[in-house]
């Protein structure tokens, strides 16, 4: 059981240029943390970096798991829950073949119940046996979230997550969210928009 | 076990539904290994004592056509990043993509080889012995050729780089690969289908080590 992010003097650096620099914060299990910040000011990067793809340039990343922190990045990206700007689908692909692939993927086959009722959840169900290119902008965003929900990861990195999304939808990434907080979960989400009552932010 | 074939299927698939797979390398082969006695001419002492080169040759440029993409098409829709952070190690993830890229690439042109090998007027211990060396010498290919595709990860126009990163070192599959035909030949054993073998061996057990770090390298990027 995750318990909680701890980032400490965190310098983030793509290049020679340095976007973020003497960042700490935490972030405790059942929190949702709001990355704020000007486009370029660094939010995308810091949570590559948090997922182990970046290097930091200084300081540390700590997740706590119970009584042993987990600082080796790699280690780290086994408990992480990405959502990233990209949707990662491939167009010749049905939703319920991207969806049965992640599940092998991460571990987690899939039962085809199990499949619809995730479907169901993101508002997918008609679409199920569509080939992804075939798929809206709004509509990938919400298999995305699925394949979220699927990896049952304690801690999710959002980045963008109401990006091309409709009000539903909109409404659909609080509820996970607060959802996901509710169970324990913790989530840090780079986002130009809040993420609910009650979650902090923090401005880069 | 099972993320490891869920990327080494999914690969699979894709290469028959996105193209790019065994078709298009299989006909990049055939057409060589037609135009080649075309251009030399109907000179069948000559034609069969080049045909082992050529055809090693002709099957590594093709199974090249595909390689380009192995991980950069992950790379730009960001699949790669799931992977990365999936169960799988990237090592264990670069060994799937390696060994779908042949099951699609290397395997269907080695089964091609002994037919090509008729235009080209080998004896059928010489064409077995290029269908044995391309069966040997082929996932070194693609398991090499996984190692520029690594390096081009970011690199827009990188499909034209990679040519120029791998072949180099896989001169000792096509010089070995070609002597084990000549071998057959002449009937003098030469050792080079044993030299072929190991080469292959140590480079597909190696391959998917430095192709994890150049995708890692690629990610930090």
């Amino acid at each position: 059981m995750i318990t909680s992010l701890t980032a400490e003097k965190l310098t983030v650096q793509r290049g020679s240029r340095r976007l973020v620099e003497g960042l700490s914060f935490t972030v405790k299990a059942g929190q949702a943390l709001a990355l704020e910040g000007a486009n370029g000011a660094g939010k995308t990067s810091l949570l590559r970096l948090i997922a182990g793809f970046l290097p930091a340039a200084a300081g540390k990343v700590t997740l706590r798991d119970g009584a042993t922190d987990i600082c080796e990045p790699e280690e780290r990206g086994k408990h992480i829950g990405w959502l990233g700007h990209h949707d990662a689908l491939k167009a010749s692909f049905t939703v319920s073949e991207q969806l049965a692939f992640f599940g092998k993927l991460y571990g987690r086959p899939l039962r085809p119940e199990e499949r619809l009722a995730l479907l169901d959840e993101v508002g997918l169900t008609r679409q199920a046996e569509l080939p992804c290119r075939y798929l809206s902008a709004g509509q990938r965003r919400r298999l995305a979230l699925a394949r979220l929900l699927l990896t049952a990861r304690p801690l999710w990195l959002l980045d963008e997550p109401f990006a091309a999304l409709d009000i539903a939808g909109k409404a659909l990434v609080g509820r996970l969210i607060a959802r996901h907080c509710g169970q324990g979960g913790i989530v840090l989400a780079a986002t130009h928009e809040p993420l609910g009552l009650g979650n902090e932010s923090l401005r880069l | 076990m099972t993320p490891f074939f869920a990327l080494l299927g999914r690969d699979l698939r894709l290469s028959v539904r996105e193209g790019g797979g065994a078709a298009l390398a299989l006909g990049f082969f055939a057409l060589v290994a037609t135009l080649v006695p075309l251009g030399v001419g109907p000179d069948l002492v000559l034609l069969s004592k080049v045909g082992g080169g050529i055809l090693w040759v002709g099957a590594v440029l093709a199974a090249l056509l595909s390689l380009d993409r192995l991980f950069q098409a992950d790379y730009e829709d960001g699949s790669l990043d799931l992977i990365a952070v999936s169960p799988l190690s990237l090592e264990a993830a670069a060994a799937a993509k390696i060994a779908a890229h042949w099951l699609s690439t290397g395997l269907p042109l080695t089964l091609l080889s002994p037919l090509l090998a008729l235009m080209f007027g080998l004896p059928l211990a010489a064409s077995l012995m290029l269908f044995l060396s391309l069966l040997v010498g082929t996932p070194v290919v693609s398991a090499v050729g996984a190692i520029g595709a690594s390096l081009i990860l970011g690199l827009r126009r990188g499909g034209l780089l990679l040519p120029l990163i791998m072949l180099p070192l896989l001169t000792p599959a096509v010089i070995f690969g070609a002597g084990t035909v000549s071998a057959a030949l002449n009937g003098m054993p030469n050792g080079a289908f044993e030299i072929l073998a190991a080469f292959s061996f140590a480079g597909t057990l190696l391959s998917p080590f430095v192709a994890a770090a150049g995708v890692r390298l690629n990610l930090a990027g």
